[in-house]
């Protein structure tokens, strides 16, 4: 499977480039009272409690950034080059080469985040940051750089959102994770894009000795087309990396969304799990492992649902390149089990309620260094999701 | 409270049953013996009203209401519970949050009704996950005394549950038809209104746990005698169920 599955592959020739400029925002709280609900959504709460900095930029503008806690830096990619050498950094991780939508993001100017944990700094509040898309048909380059050092432990809710009446848009972020020697990065993102925004996030990350990559991705609402694999390289011994991935498609949305995993180091772990539903929208669901190096552990599971018409496609793939590897994958697709549904209306819930019920249980993975303000969030986005698919 | 009146089932267009006349009046528990594949689970099925179990002819009345094609859900809600033999696993959902949904009464404690099944520590668990046969029969009979129903549908309550488990199971079910019978010898009134009940078995085992006031034997999707239990699985254990063949409906 390539890229051409996506069915509305985007014409970068289609959409406005360039810089903006939007107004810098030193305090959170004299935001747009629009894009309030919209950074809402997403996660980021511009209200800023229990957040140890905020990162926002807008179309190409970077409109607020702040750094709340010691220990930790917040600072746009731009400011952070000033600052320090990230020549061992940045790119390092991701080909330039890879397609024509890393190419161009290669070649233009970009903004983003830069978030850093100081060595042994446990940052227990969470970064929160929002890439967001005003402007009507523009193309949003990203390029954002998390480095958690030595013994740190950080958590980043990533919320990516449009202004509410922009219909088209295209997102094009490159995102390098940097996992140092015994640091546990847990990192949430949440997308709530456009009917007609095509989004193609290019992510590559590596974890050292000791080191926890804890990724979280939540798509509910509906996008024009969405194709991203991100990449992580579990390159000291005993790292771990876990993805979660949570995808709602409704009709005319198309969703490619894949996990990879590199184990190259021994006692390695790994492990993808995807809980997709469709309603009329084309959801292709991949996970890679790949198994370089003896005594590695991995599981994937990729569970698809198709309550209306649509399309689900789960493409579990195991590759071992040495003896003494220890993978294994679970792919299930289909409809929701009529007994399943019985069964709850025997208990006297109504067919709708049960399987209302049986849907948020599906989705109900649990996902690790949410705060509960937005596993409340998540919820009521799910039960207004819900309400889409009946 | 229950009257089934000459209901005939077809499942996948094969007939399963084929006359069957019933009455469980109110307060009566009622044991249906039978030989796997006699029908016991279709009737019992289709007196809840699941998918896949066409009534051809009879009808099946509830309470003086015709519940022949109402949907499951509102079945329930009119009283009637059923124990699952092999309930679905329903993943992502919790024990305490389904429980929590289907109790009658909101002020129901359902740490308290937990602990008297010993079910506090899979209260969390997802609904019917990695449980025993003692767990599942456990977790059903938790719902149920959430649910309060005035007829209790049970399917093989004792099957795939160990002795000691049994006696729990017993002791539950008894609760939920308000018979407060700890000896199974002695059947002390209680001074609440009984429920009704229908119990399938095909050992008859679970009548060492709780006391019925009449057996029925189902047979080839024939209901063939209507006498005592304890008499009926007597004449079983001796003869098994072929000697029901001859016997008058």
């Amino acid at each position: 499977m390539t890229n051409d599955n996506v069915k509305k592959t985007p014409r970068l020739a289609d959409y406005q480039t360039g810089q903006t400029s939007h107004d810098y925002l030193s305090e959170l709280r004299a935001i747009n009272p629009v894009d309030v609900d919209q950074f809402l959504s997403v996660g980021v709460d511009t209200s800023e409690n229990f957040r140890s900095g905020t990162f926002i930029v807008k179309d190409q503008s970077v409109v607020h950034c702040k750094t709340a806690q010691k220990g930790v830096d917040v600072l746009s990619i731009s400011q952070a080059r000033e600052k320090f050498d990230l020549s061992s950094y940045l790119w390092q991780g991701v080909d330039p080469d890879k397609d024509e939508f890393t190419s161009w993001a290669h070649e233009q100017p970009s903004e983003g985040y830069f978030i850093r944990s100081h060595p042994g700094q446990i940052i227990q509040a969470p970064v929160q940051s929002c890439l967001y898309i005003e402007k009507e048909n523009f193309a949003q380059n990203v390029h954002n750089l998390v480095i958690a050092e030595e013994g740190s432990q950080l958590s980043i809710i990533n919320g990516c959102a449009t202004s509410p009446h922009l219909i088209s848009g295209l997102h094009v972020g490159i995102t390098e994770f940097y996992v140092k020697k015994g640091a546990v990065l847990s990192f949430t993102m949440i997308h709530d894009w456009g009917k007609e925004v095509n989004v193609r996030p290019r992510t590559v990350g590596y974890v050292e000795e000791g080191g926890v990559l804890i990724s979280n991705y939540i798509s509910l609402r509906p996008v024009g087309s969405l194709q991203m694999s991100p990449t992580t390289h579990l390159r000291g011994k005993g790292a771990v990396a876990r993805f979660n991935s949570i995808l709602v498609a409704d009709k005319g949305c198309t969703l490619d969304v894949g996990s990879n995993v590199i184990l190259e180091a021994p006692e390695t772990r790994a492990e993808i799990i995807s809980r997709a539903i469709t309603f009329g929208g084309d959801i292709i669901a991949r996970g890679r492992l790949v198994g370089m190096v003896p005594d590695v552990k991995a599981h994937l599971e990729c569970n698809g649902l198709i309550l209306k018409d649509g399309l689900m496609l789960a493409i579990p793939e195991l590759e071992a390149h040495v003896p003494g590897v220890e993978m294994s994958h679970e792919a299930a697709v289909g409809k929701i089990d009529n007994r399943e549904i019985e069964y709850l209306m025997a208990r006297g819930l109504t067919e709708e309620e049960a399987v209302s019920t049986i849907v948020r249980g599906f989705l109900n993975v649990d996902i690790e260094g949410l705060p509960p303000s937005l596993k409340q969030r998540l919820d009521k986005v799910i039960s207004e999701t819900e309400k889409d698919m009946f | 409270m229950l009257l089934i009146e000459e209901l005939g089932v077809e499942v996948g267009s094969k007939p399963i049953l084929k006359n069957v006349n019933m009455e469980i009046p109110a307060g009566e528990t009622h044991v249906l013996f039978g030989p796997n594949g006699s029908g016991k689970t279709t009737l019992m099925m289709t007196m809840m009203g699941f998918s896949g179990y066409t009534v051809t002819h009879g009808k099946i009345t509830f309470k003086g209401q015709d519940i022949t094609y109402m949907p499951i859900n509102e079945r329930a809600e009119l009283g009637i519970g059923v124990l699952f033999q092999r309930p679905p696993t329903i993943h992502g959902l919790k024990t305490r949050t389904l429980v929590e949904i289907c109790r009658k009464n909101p002020e129901t404690d359902v740490d308290a009704l937990a602990k008297h099944l010993a079910f506090t520590d899979f209260l969390e668990r997802d609904v019917n996950e990695n449980l025993s046969g003692g767990e599942i029969k456990r977790s059903e009979l938790l719902q149920l005394q959430a649910q309060e129903p005035d007829l209790l549908l049970l399917d093989e309550p004792e099957s795939g549950v160990d002795l000691e488990n049994m006696a729990v199971v017993g002791d539950a079910i008894n609760r939920l038809l308000h018979r407060g019978v700890k000896n199974p010898a002695c059947s002390l009134p209680s001074k609440r209104e009984k429920k009704s009940c229908l119990v399938i078995t095909h050992t008859g085992y679970i009548l060492d746990y709780i006391t019925a006031d009449r057996g029925q034997v189902l047979y080839e999707g024939v209901l063939r005698c209507s006498q005592n239990a304890r008499e009926i699985l007597k004449w079983i254990r001796e003869y098994g169920y072929a000697e029901c063949v001859g016997c008058p409906q």
